[in-house]
């Protein structure tokens, strides 16, 4: 009976409840949203660098990949090395370099990659065919439009462009074999692929027999962090950063992000909980003679606690469930703005969805129901009876 | 064989500002099971006190009150709660149905709270509307009702846990003179059935109904002749 008193009570007023409701899902979403948003960065972070499940990598020492114009030198030498460690399975060695090419009366600048096309981790192919020799580039669908060429045209490419002396290091005809997708760089920026041999040669005594990083994928079965301490004493001029330790790094860099989640989340929480105790209290306070009533009839102190308690938690439960379609409709609406940040990569994910988060949020809310019934069931259970029936009577 | 009621030199006093009110004083009366008892008496002579007192709503500042071989001034808040859903009736001037529920659910709710088995709380919810003329008004909400019919109804509501005395305040108070005699015929007709009665009222009628009077002033009984 006190759950359908509680019912009752909440349809008594349907246009209040609808707005409380309406109020309880904006900040069931919000919090939805900022859980997925600091719970999904790390979460996806992992699963970015994952993609091609590459747990380690190898950068100069005290740089994250890409974090710097430094490279590794001696880069063959050294992935002869690492592949021959117990529980290596692939080593993917990529150096990162700009290069130019014509279009038209401008120049587009692209981000160029050398990779080992056997063993790349960069990039998935969408159309056309892999790099099968030295004179093969994959470029992306932003390449392709910024310079008007399409799969199968030819393209001369310029690397280590001297914006003051305007000479190059090198520079060389390729043919566009395929277009590809590439994970770690934006969807914006054009992007190109060819050979790791040929990008060094092309860079001259600079690039010569150096590499930006190396991916290392663990055999199935070993131990990442093993290998990772191995490829440590290996050469000291690098740092091998296991997928943990990545994380980490990039979660300390993102601590005041979190933190902002958390503040927001929990300020949505607490509006969330104030505006349920504030519209049962107003209920309780309108129903004052009917709860003396009750009591004065025998409906125990606890009865009545459920009942108040029961009204907060369907205001939150529904509210919670109506507040998980608009979070997740409003995660991919952000998620489509943040796609669009400079230089996010094309497959990293803000939001994500997992079922933990949405349990977490539920969570939270059902237990923020239960203490925003907390007050004005004490309230309603402990009303005078007779000081409240003398009240209504006289009223 | 005891009264079912014994009240002994009951006093409650009330603190307004920086005084104190004494609502009752000394009062001592006992009243017999099957009674019907009508406590009469200007506004503001303690009756509603007297009742919350013997309804155990409220607590006496002294003496002491037996119902059923329970001292009731005594009990705390649990028990006193659990004393008035089984051994308890009210009723109210103002009925104070709960507006969301029908008469049946009305009638039905002390025995919920009792955990009278479901099919049992049907068939008594049946019998007791029936006994107060609504069985066919079962399904309709108090808003959907006549004063009278909602006064039916919270008698009914006061009946289902059959307890050992009802408590009315002011049956009548809400309703014309016509419906005020046929509630005053439903409760003869309950004291005729063996329902033990308390009553305080203002009307006269209904006070004349009753077997005993009662009289108050000033928080304190007097013969009915002074009043």
């Amino acid at each position: 009976m006190p759950f359908r008193l509680a019912f009752l009570a909440l349809l008594r007023h349907p246009a209040r409840t609808m707005l409380a409701l309406l109020g309880i899902a904006v900040s069931a979403a919000l919090l939805l949203d900022m859980v997925m948003l600091s719970s999904g960065m790390r979460e996806n972070f992992q699963g970015f660098l994952l993609l091609r499940g590459y747990q380690l990598r190898v950068a100069p020492k005290g740089t994250l990949p890409f974090d710097s114009e430094a490279t590794i030198d001696s880069a063959a030498t050294l992935v002869r090395r690492i592949q021959q460690l117990p529980g290596v399975s692939a080593v993917s060695p990529v150096l990162g370099a700009q290069s130019q090419a014509s279009a038209g009366d401008s120049t587009i600048t692209a981000f160029t990659l050398g990779i080992d096309p056997a063993v790349q981790g960069d990039y998935e192919l969408l159309g056309g065919h892999d790099i099968a020799d030295s004179v093969q580039l994959v470029v992306n669908a932003s390449w392709l439009s910024a310079t008007q060429r399409r799969v199968g045209d030819s393209v001369s490419l310029a690397v280590g462009y001297d914006p003051q002396l305007r000479t190059v290091l090198g520079q060389r005809t390729f043919v566009v074999s395929g277009m590809a997708r590439f994970y770690y760089t934006a969807t914006t920026q054009p992007t190109v692929a060819m050979r790791l041999p040929v990008l060094q040669a092309m860079g001259g005594s600079t690039r010569r027999d150096r590499v930006s990083l190396l991916m290392v994928k663990a055999a199935p079965g070993a131990d990442a962090e093993r290998v990772r301490s191995s490829i440590q004493q290996v050469s000291a001029r690098v740092s091998a950063i296991s997928l943990e330790g990545a994380t980490a790094q990039v979660e300390q860099r993102l601590a005041y992000f979190r933190q902002l989640a958390l503040v927001l989340g929990s300020i949505s929480l607490a509006v969330g909980v104030l505006l349920v105790t504030t519209l049962i209290t107003i209920g309780v306070n309108e129903r004052a003679g009917e709860i003396a009533v009750l009591r004065a009839i025998g409906v125990a102190k606890r009865s009545i606690v459920w009942q108040v308690v029961t009204e907060g938690l369907v205001l939150s439960g529904l509210g919670a469930l109506s507040g998980l379609a608009i979070g997740l409709v409003t995660a991919q609406w952000l998620e489509r703005i943040l796609a669009d940040f400079p230089g996010m990569p094309a497959t990293f994910r803000f939001f994500v969805f997992q079922p933990r988060d949405a349990g977490i949020a539920l969570g939270m809310l059902a237990v923020a129901g239960v203490l925003a019934g907390i007050y004005p069931s004490w309230r309603a259970a402990s009303l005078p009876i007779a000081g409240t029936l003398r009240r209504e009577a006289v009223a | 064989m005891s009264a079912l009621v014994q009240v002994r030199d009951l006093a409650r006093e009330y603190t307004m500002g920086r005084g104190a009110v004494h609502a009752l004083r000394g009062v001592s009366f006992d009243v017999e099971q099957g009674e019907w008892v009508a406590i009469v008496g200007p506004s503001g002579c303690g009756k509603s006190t007297l009742l919350n007192l013997l309804g155990a709503v409220d607590t006496p500042a002294a003496g002491s009150l037996t119902i059923a071989g329970e001292r009731i001034d005594r009990l705390g808040d649990a028990a006193a709660t659990s004393f008035r859903l089984r051994r308890i009736g009210f009723v109210f001037q103002r009925f104070y149905l709960m507006p969301a529920l029908s008469a049946a659910e009305n009638v039905e709710l002390p025995m919920a709270e009792a955990r009278v088995p479901r099919e049992e709380r049907r068939s008594r919810v049946a019998e007791l509307l029936g006994y107060v003329g609504l069985g066919g008004r079962a399904g309709h909400r108090p808003s959907q009702l006549s004063g009278g019919e909602q006064q039916r109804v919270a008698i009914a509501r006061a009946l289902a846990n059959r307890p050992a005395l009802l408590l009315a305040d002011e049956p009548t108070g809400e309703l014309d003179a016509a419906t005020g005699l046929e509630m005053i015929d439903l409760f003869r007709r309950l004291n005729r059935d063996g329902t033990t009665i308390i009553v305080v009222t203002h009307d006269a009628q209904m006070a004349a109904a009753a077997a005993r009077r009662i009289q108050m002033r000033d928080g304190a009984i007097v013969p009915e002749a002074s009043a």
